[in-house]
């Protein structure tokens, strides 16, 4: 089973705190996303590694962008 | 030779020193301490501060009808209605009404924060003394908007302005210590728990044809919002247009920060002992505070009494957000919301009734002005 993790709004990714093939569980947090001068913590959606992410910090996304997908 | 020098000494501020003044300069230096260590609405309570000592510098006649230079700032930028609609330039530069127009809806919630603005009139009117246009520029405290509560203010109660200004940008700092035990109070964790489901996307001529709209719309039913509306929302139309990024920048950082320079100091300056030393300023104080909880507690209720009729719930901390201090109420409920779920972003769909409320409030005032004036 793979679960991708959507950007939950538009703004910068600040921090990537996960590595491609790196276990992690659900609510573990994957990045922070900056929006309105405020940084919000991105939850991991559920148990398993991280197979792909999409996205370095800094960049600008937009909302429902994959960040990142767990298998 | 001793004449002389008495009479030069005489010419000095200190023969001229009252008490009241000095208690001035406290509260003065008090708004410089919240402003430069705690980070208080720096950019609005560290000129006010000093506003308030340079009026209280005795025979320095800073605000001397018809010769001071703050006085020349206050009348020629207050007075006449230049610096708030400034301001109102720039925000509306600032403003996103993607989050809004994405979800309609939330506009109702923009104008139930307004209710604490109403109850706090009527309770400074029947309660506690204060005349109708006194009670009116406290209540507009609690719509947590600087600019429209000196544009009001300027209008009905000029002696009650430095005050009602300090109070809203006081509380402003302190949204995020006001409102979570109020939010917290009104809605159970389930509620909290609500996840929104998503916004639909909003498109370019949507957001193009909105400033214009809305325009038509507010002005022609409440004309004594014309002055904020109309600014506000001719920046909103450079910021959407996309063809006039140079004007959009000037209004959203240079004119802005120079329209706030002009705004905060001779709102200070208003600020002089004889306004200031009286027993009502405590009850502006507490009726403001009260502004702020009630128009808290209006919009979460109304939010709730919406979910009634509603098939999608929507969270009632959102209610919250109402209370117009961008971004810092959505903030807030995002925060809150995040505490009850961690994977709930309220962030965005905050923004909706936060940037309603701005407007919201501005209504409110025009109607203030059109029966009181």
């Amino acid at each position: 089973m793979s679960e991708e993790l959507l950007a939950p709004m538009a703004g910068k990714i600040v921090q990537v705190n996960v590595k491609v093939g790196g276990s992690v569980k659900e609510d573990d947090e994957a990045m922070v996303i900056e929006a309105m001068k405020m940084k919000t913590p991105i939850y991991i959606p559920c148990d398993g590694s991280v197979v792909r992410i999409n996205v370095n910090e800094g960049d600008d996304v937009e909302e429902d962008d994959v960040l990142l997908i767990v298998e | 030779m001793f004449d002389a020098i008495q009479s030069l000494s005489a010419t000095t501020g200190f023969w001229n020193l009252t008490p009241g003044m000095v208690f001035m300069w406290a509260v003065g230096l008090v708004l410089i301490y919240l402003a430069i260590s705690k980070q208080y609405e720096p950019l609005l309570l560290l000129p006010i501060g000093f506003g308030i000592i340079l009026a209280n510098l005795p025979l320095a006649g800073l605000m001397e009808p018809g010769e001071g230079l703050l006085w020349k700032f206050y009348e020629y930028g207050i007075q006449w209605e230049v610096i708030p609609p400034l301001i109102f330039l720039g925000l509306g530069a600032l403003t996103d009404f993607g989050p809004l127009l994405a979800m309609p809806s939330l506009i109702f919630l923009g104008a139930a924060a307004q209710g604490g603005v109403y109850l706090t009139f009527f309770i400074a009117n029947s309660l506690l003394g204060f005349d109708l246009m006194e009670s009116a520029t406290i209540g507009i405290i609690g719509g947590a908007d600087g600019p429209t509560t000196i544009f009001l203010a300027s209008k009905l109660a000029p002696h009650m302005l430095g005050i009602c200004a300090v109070a809203a940008y006081s509380y402003m700092a302190l949204v995020p210590i006001i409102q979570p035990p109020v939010m917290k109070a009104l809605t159970s964790e389930k509620e909290r728990r609500i996840r929104m489901k998503k916004g639909r996307k909003v498109k370019r001529l949507e957001k193009l044809l909105f400033p214009i709209i809305a325009t038509f719309v507010i002005v022609l039913i409440v004309p004594a919002s014309a002055p904020l509306i109309s600014m506000f929302m001719v920046g909103n139309l450079f910021r959407e247009s996309n063809v006039v990024e140079r004007l959009t920048k000037t209004s959203q950082e240079e004119l802005l920060n120079i329209a706030t320079i002009f705004l905060g100091l001779p709102v200070g300056a208003t600020m002089n002992a004889e306004n200031f030393l009286q027993w009502k300023v405590i009850f502006v104080f507490v009726l403001g505070l009260c502004a702020f909880i009630l128009s808290t507690a209006v919009g979460v209720c109304i939010a709730k009494v919406m979910n009634l009729f509603r098939k999608n719930k929507i969270n009632p901390l959102l209610g919250a957000a109402g209370v117009s201090a961008v971004p810092m109420a959505a903030r807030v409920v995002h925060k809150v919301g995040q505490e009850a779920d961690k994977k709930n972003y309220l962030l965005m769909y905050a923004m909706g009734p936060n940037v309603a409320g701005v407007i919201g409030t501005v209504i409110a005032a025009g109607i203030f002005l059109t029966l009181l004036q």
